[in-house]
């Protein structure tokens, strides 16, 4: 018995979260013996201060993002208009509210255009239209899902300029700044809307069999219809939840800076989201999906990009070591790659 | 079979007959849009888009695809500049450099996409962040040129009938195009690149060279995307590295609306030559009109995309069970990798 069961070792590295966290555990462990102070975390006006609050809380919007993408991806799908989606929604919440401040009576006080729960929702409507028209295209249409979102990814930059008439809308008004930058019990607010958006996709996608639906037709779409899955309005869901979950990341950006810049508001979002998905085990053919580990690429990437600045390199150059890292991620998770050379390796251990 | 090929060849007219439609559209609407000179501007215009687009209509029919030609594009005009501004080069030995420094990094991503199994995606979006990444490490700021030969070669225009000219780009792109026809149709490779887009396990079976075929395919794209950086230097006189930020889409949008099936195996050098016609047309009809802001362009493309996919589709289910039979063999394959 003893010998048929795997060893700890190999249970830990067949693990699908192991390569992500160890790739997460590898940069912070740079960081450990590179930038100091990387890990002090300190308390100033009664919130949680320092590199690492500051890591979650950038990563939010990709984290976020790559949670829809988890789930488009299992169907064996793709979403590359995530990008043009964040920045639909944070033109029309940024048009939507507008606000200014107004005097009166020696009180300042800050004016909206609309209500702010009624810009949301409508920069969230705006979002879940996207994302059914994506969904429609994938599943009604039967276009492949890179030519259904290229469309949304071409138009959408249009369609967001078009909101803001081609300027950078600037926000002024305080209470919507609080999504991207204030805090609640000491850790940033916009965390809270991740960990609401994994843990509500967890309990659906775990605790029911819709996430075993979804692997099935990510495997075989043909088969899963056969076994009376209803494929076609299951993807409609997923992408309708992906751009969803675009349009909160759009708000989170758009609160962070303050302002909607229908140009380069989510600029190659959709690329760092896949990346995240990616580097979190999940395969671009679809079939299993993890979307614990696709929270901890997302985390990488952001750990990864902070850690350039911090270590001082010129931030032009962050691309090119994101590229490399990339690439050694890539290599390791290729299992082409580590049979070639951990193979040959066990191959001379077992010899010696 | 004469359905079959009138319905190949359907798409390319649908695409040729709607840039006429456009084009006529413009001609009746606004003065001196038929002048000799405007459909000129049109290749003087995208002659760098179409390059490239050549390239990606290889890497598309096989099946795959390449994000990295806007970056190497960036790169290969921040390379020319800086060793022509800076390290003074002889102008033929920059060209050369920088078509090698592009074919490398196709040749690059080729291998690692073929031999390591890495999705085409996932391999061209790291070479394109760090082609652009490299761009930034030559320098962050604009590098303009004035080195004599590149001057004159930008400016350098070949007349022709009707007292209009076109430049030494357009005859770039030309021989790109003629080039590419011929090696799409007439050789074992372009037949290769079909077999793969159509399915690449019957490929191999099929005792094709798929490796090198595909190694090939992604280093030619690298190379033409080089050379539309060369063609682009000509036409920027500059070296800057958020050029031909986004031009991959407007690539891949080229290639789609001239009729090339993203899932592979279909598709024209010819008809791609017309889609980026198409988006040159839309950009100057919006130019002629004068009211309309820039970004209609995107809107137009968009929508013009959308009405292509659904052609495309209606095409795909005219022709029956053919795309059906995909997601099987994909099921198969995904058991062999399992096993």
């Amino acid at each position: 018995m003893t010998q048929t069961s795997p060893t700890l070792y190999q249970r830990i590295t067949s693990a699908k979260l192991f390569w992500p966290l160890l790739a997460l555990a590898l940069l912070l462990a740079f960081n450990l013996v590179f930038t100091k102070g990387f890990f002090h975390i300190s308390i100033r006006d009664g919130h949680l201060y320092g590199s690492l609050v500051d890591i979650l809380n950038r990563a939010a919007p990709l984290m976020l993002i790559a949670i829809g993408m988890t789930l488009v991806i299992a169907t064996s799908g793709i979403d590359i208009s995530v990008g043009a989606v964040v920045a639909i929604s944070g033109a029309l919440v940024a048009m939507l509210i507008g606000g200014t401040l107004v005097l009166k009576g020696g009180v300042q006080s800050y004016v909206t255009l609309v209500p702010m729960p009624v810009a949301i929702l409508a920069a969230l409507a705006a979002s879940a239209l996207a994302g059914l028209w994506n969904g429609l295209l994938v599943s009604r249409v039967g276009m492949q899902p890179i030519v259904a979102t290229l469309i949304l990814i071409v138009a959408g930059r249009g369609v967001a300029q078009l909101i803001t008439n081609g300027q950078i809308i600037t926000i002024y008004y305080k209470p919507y700044f609080y999504i991207g930058n204030g805090f609640l019990l000491g850790i940033p607010f916009s965390l809270y809307m991740v960990l609401a958006v994994l843990l509500i996709t967890l309990l659906v996608t775990r605790k029911t069999a819709l996430g075993l639906f979804i692997e099935s037709i990510g495997i075989n779409p043909r088969a899963s219809r056969m076994t009376g899955i209803n494929a076609k309005n299951l993807m409609l869901c997923v992408y309708t939840f992906c751009a969803v979950c675009a349009g909160i990341a759009g708000l989170i950006v758009c609160s962070n800076v303050k302002s909607a810049d229908g140009n380069n508001a989510g600029l190659y979002f959709e690329l760092d989201a896949i990346l995240a998905v990616v580097l979190g085990g999940t395969s671009m053919t679809g079939g299993k999906f993890y979307l614990l580990g696709s929270v901890v690429g997302a985390l990488i990437i952001q750990t990864l990009t902070t850690t350039i600045y911090a270590i001082g390199v010129p931030p032009e150059i962050t691309l090119v070591v994101k590229a490399v890292v990339v690439f050694l991620v890539m290599m390791f998770q290729s299992q082409k790659f580590r049979r070639v050379v951990f193979g040959k390796l066990s191959k001379q251990v077992a010899k010696s | 079979m004469i359905g079959k090929i009138s319905v190949k060849y359907l798409s390319l007219l649908v695409t040729i007959g709607l840039f006429l439609l456009m084009y006529g559209f413009g001609s009746v609407m606004y003065t001196g849009f038929l002048s000799p000179q405007v459909f000129l501007n049109l290749f003087i215009d995208n002659a760098f888009l179409g390059i490239t687009a050549v390239g990606m209509t290889f890497v598309i029919i096989s099946g795959g695809i390449d994000l990295s030609v806007g970056s190497v594009i960036a790169l290969s005009t921040m390379v020319s500049a800086h060793l022509l501004e800076v390290s003074h080069w002889n102008p033929a030995l920059v060209m050369l450099a920088v078509l090698v420094i592009g074919s490398a990094l196709g040749l690059a991503m080729g291998c690692l996409i073929h031999y390591f199994e890495l999705p085409p995606f996932i391999v061209t979006l790291a070479g394109m962040f760090l082609a652009r990444g490299l761009c930034y490490v030559i320098s962050i700021n604009t590098i303009t040129i004035t080195n004599d030969f590149y001057t004159n070669l930008s400016q350098y225009r070949i007349p022709m009938p009707g007292g209009s000219f076109i430049s030494i780009n357009v005859l770039i792109l030309f021989a790109v195009v003629a080039a590419a026809i011929y090696l799409a149709h007439y050789t074992r490779f372009g037949r290769t690149v079909y077999a793969i887009g159509g399915s690449e396990q019957s490929a191999v079976l099929m005792g094709l060279p798929v490796a090198r075929t595909k190694v090939l395919i992604y280093t030619m794209s690298g190379f033409l995307s080089a050379l539309a950086g060369v063609v682009f230097t000509f036409y920027m006189l500059s070296g800057y590295g958020l050029h031909a930020v986004g031009m991959e889409m407007d690539a891949i949008a080229s290639v789609v609306i001239g009729g090339t099936l993203l899932s592979g195996g279909v598709g024209y050098v010819f008809g791609t030559l017309f889609g980026v016609l198409i988006l040159g047309t839309i950009q100057t009809l919006i130019v002629f009109q004068g009211t309309l802001s820039s970004w209609w362009t995107k809107i137009v493309i968009g929508i013009l995309l959308f009405l292509f996919c659904v052609l495309q589709r209606l095409f795909e289910t005219g022709k029956g069970l053919k795309i059906k039979d995909k997601p099987a063999a994909k099921a198969s394959e995904l058991g062999a990798q399992a096993s």
